[in-house]
């Protein structure tokens, strides 16, 4: 357990993306900011349309036209946003690895798997060709697939759904990231194998000594994996901070309601404390916050400005006017 | 189960399998066809007024049971009684009747919902097909059920594309509700949505079916959803139900190993009680080499000799109507 308060590896300021459809300008995220500490898991939860996903790819500039990214994410003391295309490559599947929801789009169909965690270990590492095939079968092995050798010549097709997203982890971790960007890797699976694979994830960065940022829209998921954790709404950040306070006590309004949400073992075939209405749409923004008309805290206020996200105790910040109430409210 | 009111559903020994499709390789080498076993016997029946929750992960045939009893499959063997009546013996109108006592509410709604009609052309539709109303009483009844579900009345006039995914969702609702069914599947009815539209929809799904003293078929993978909802809960696993029990008995006390496995592997949302060690091994076998004995026998902790070749009966676990299909004697931790 580490606390970013004093070394981030990644720092990620104001970050803005907006993309011109017909519509006008939509914007996804409006001013982000975030930091990750070495080892440390960090969890973006945020319902569908929240910018969780967006934020997550403009960290490794993956965000192509008409999208537009602003703002600095700092890497190990430089900006990624301005560094020139070879440069980035170097950082992009090297240092910071991605993986994704559904493997089976990520990974090119018609090379073998070996091929694809080959041709990594090449780019990012100095290892001969005999050197990447004994190290491509540790990796298998580490990953958990059985029979790693002669699995490695198979094409991404002959593996099951579970093997397919360890496959894809395998490939990530050819070039030792010391981040791992995660978007939803589990969403896809049976309970079973998201299970293992989370698992998995989290015996990775211990071994490794990998920092995760995993995207999801499961709070389970977030309680049983991730060390602190963001919670987005309408492109911002509107809570941020270590899990179990923030599970314990709730400072913002939305994941307040996002808790009540899910269904309790104690309050069975009750009515669940569900959020009325549905987030606005991107291009028809509140002028104030963007929960408050969803907001059962809502007080005058909260219409006027986008409240900032602000520390409302020690390493817990909200963008809640109310949050002391919605703190005293208890999830 | 009291033994004096009949169930209303009840299933008897249902198998159901589908011939595998075969690429022109196999074809021209002269493969035989390999055939997936979707369903293999199952049975169980529901109460009038009750939810019984269908759990499982994907392959375990939870949706294909569904289908099979609203006859979008046609079972090989087995057995449905619908308040007393065969179903798969049903013909003509009298299929027709059975059709619309029993309705089903899909994932997508908007896969369901036909994109070029309108909520009130597809609503009027259902209602009219069935003779349920004439003239200006359909437009009162349209009105009447986009109120059930808490849509405003001018959505009767706009078309599927044009609604939220919760909103289409309440539409889907709607159109079942149409005809005055007794009973409704759901079939992953929420899963698409997010958490804070889900409750909106449970909510709704909970207070209908006490307005309309609805059965309910709830089949989901999301166990906390399922927990919710249910009076009782089976767990499914290849195409068999392995464990079928009052919710708070299944959740609380599980005798499969399979049932403690998908409890402990659901994520909790308590970040205090968090395990490093996986909750099961290996993966889902495939449906068409189900293994011989117990089909969970390679993936279960407590395998023993006598799981490999027997495959073990859904027997009596102490509590009233609690069973469960596994040679252990004793609860797993």
């Amino acid at each position: 357990m580490t606390s970013t308060a004093r070394d981030p590896l990644l720092s990620v300021e104001d970050l803005r993306v907006s993309f011109g459809t017909a519509h006008g300008q939509l914007i996804a995220v409006d001013g982000v900011d975030f930091e990750v500490g070495p080892g440390e898991v960090l969890g973006i939860a945020g319902e569908s349309g929240s910018g969780k996903s967006v934020t997550l790819r403009s960290i490794l500039r993956l965000v192509r036209p008409p999208g537009h990214v602003s703002g600095k994410v700092i890497w190990r003391g430089r900006d990624l946003m301005t560094l020139s295309e070879p440069e980035l490559r170097r950082v992009r599947g090297g240092e910071i690895a991605v993986i994704f929801q559904e493997p089976m789009t990520a990974l090119n169909p018609v090379l073998t798997v070996g091929t694809q965690i080959r041709e990594n270990l090449k780019e990012h590492t100095t290892l001969d060709a005999a050197g990447r095939q004994a190290r491509a079968v540790e990796l298998m092995d580490q990953v958990g697939i059985p029979a790693g050798k002669t699995r490695l010549e198979d094409y991404p097709h002959q593996f099951s759904g579970g093997m397919r997203q360890r496959a894809m982890i395998a490939i990530a971790l050819a070039s030792n990231p010391s981040l791992l960007l995660a978007d939803e890797p589990t969403t896809a699976l049976d309970v079973t194998i998201q299970d293992q694979i989370l698992k998995l994830i989290l015996r990775l960065r211990q071994e490794l000594n990998m920092s995760v940022i995993l995207v999801t829209h499961d709070l389970g998921v977030i309680a049983q994996t991730c060390d602190r954790l963001a919670v987005m709404y309408a492109g911002r950040v509107v809570e941020t901070g270590r899990v179990a306070a923030l599970f314990r006590q709730p400072r913002h309004a939305y994941t307040l309601g996002l808790l009540n949400s899910v269904p309790r073992a104690d309050l069975v075939r009750q009515p669940l404390a569900s959020i009325p209405g549905q987030p606005p749409s991107p291009t028809t923004m509140p002028p104030g916050c963007p929960f408050a008309p969803r907001c059962r805290f809502k007080v005058g206020p909260c219409d006027d400005a986008v409240p900032p996200l602000v520390e409302v105790a020690p390493d817990h910040r909200s963008a809640c006017i109310r949050h002391q109430d919605v703190a005293g409210a208890g999830a | 189960m009291d033994a004096i009111t009949p169930p209303l559903i009840d299933v008897r020994d249902l198998v159901m399998t589908f011939p595998r499709q075969r690429g022109l390789v196999d074809r021209l080498a002269g493969h035989p066809v390999q055939i997936v076993r979707a369903l293999n016997g199952i049975s169980f029946s529901v109460k009038r007024g009750e939810t019984l929750g269908i759990v499982g992960e994907s392959g375990c045939g939870k949706s294909t049971l569904a289908r099979c009893l609203v006859r979008l499959h046609e079972p090989k063997s087995g057995r449905i009684d619908f308040a007393g009546t065969e179903v798969l013996k049903l013909q003509g109108a009298e299929r027709r009747a059975y059709n619309r006592r029993v309705q089903m509410v899909f994932q997508d709604p908007y896969s369901s919902l036909n994109p070029r009609m309108t909520v009130r052309q597809a609503l009027s539709e259902a209602i009219s097909f069935h003779d349920l109303r004439q003239g200006d009483a359909i437009g009162q009844r349209i009105a009447e059920l986009l109120d059930l579900v808490r849509l405003p009345g001018d959505a009767a006039d706009r078309y599927p594309h044009e609604f939220s995914g919760g909103q289409r969702q309440r539409i889907g609702i709607a159109r079942a509700l149409a005809v005055e069914p007794e009973c409704l599947i759901a079939d992953e009815l929420v899963s698409a949505l997010d958490v804070s539209v889900q409750a909106q929809i449970v909510n709704l799904l909970l207070e209908l079916q006490a307005r309309l003293h609805l059965t309910v078929l709830f089949i989901a993978h999301d166990l906390r959803l399922v927990r919710h909802i249910s009076h009782r809960v089976a767990v499914m696993y290849l195409g068999a139900i392995v464990e079928l029990a009052e919710t708070e008995i299944l959740f609380t006390r599980p005798a499969h190993p399979y049932t403690a496995a998908l409890l402990k592997a659901a994520p909790e949302l308590d970040p205090a009680r968090r395990s490093i060690v996986d909750a099961v091994r290996g993966e889902l076998p495939s449906p068409l080499a189900i293994p011989p004995g117990c089909p969970f026998h390679p993936r279960c902790p407590y395998v023993m000799a006598r799981c490999r070749v027997e495959p073990p009966l859904l027997t009596p676990r102490g509590e009233p109507g609690h069973i469960a299909a596994c040679h252990l004697e004793t609860r797993p931790s």
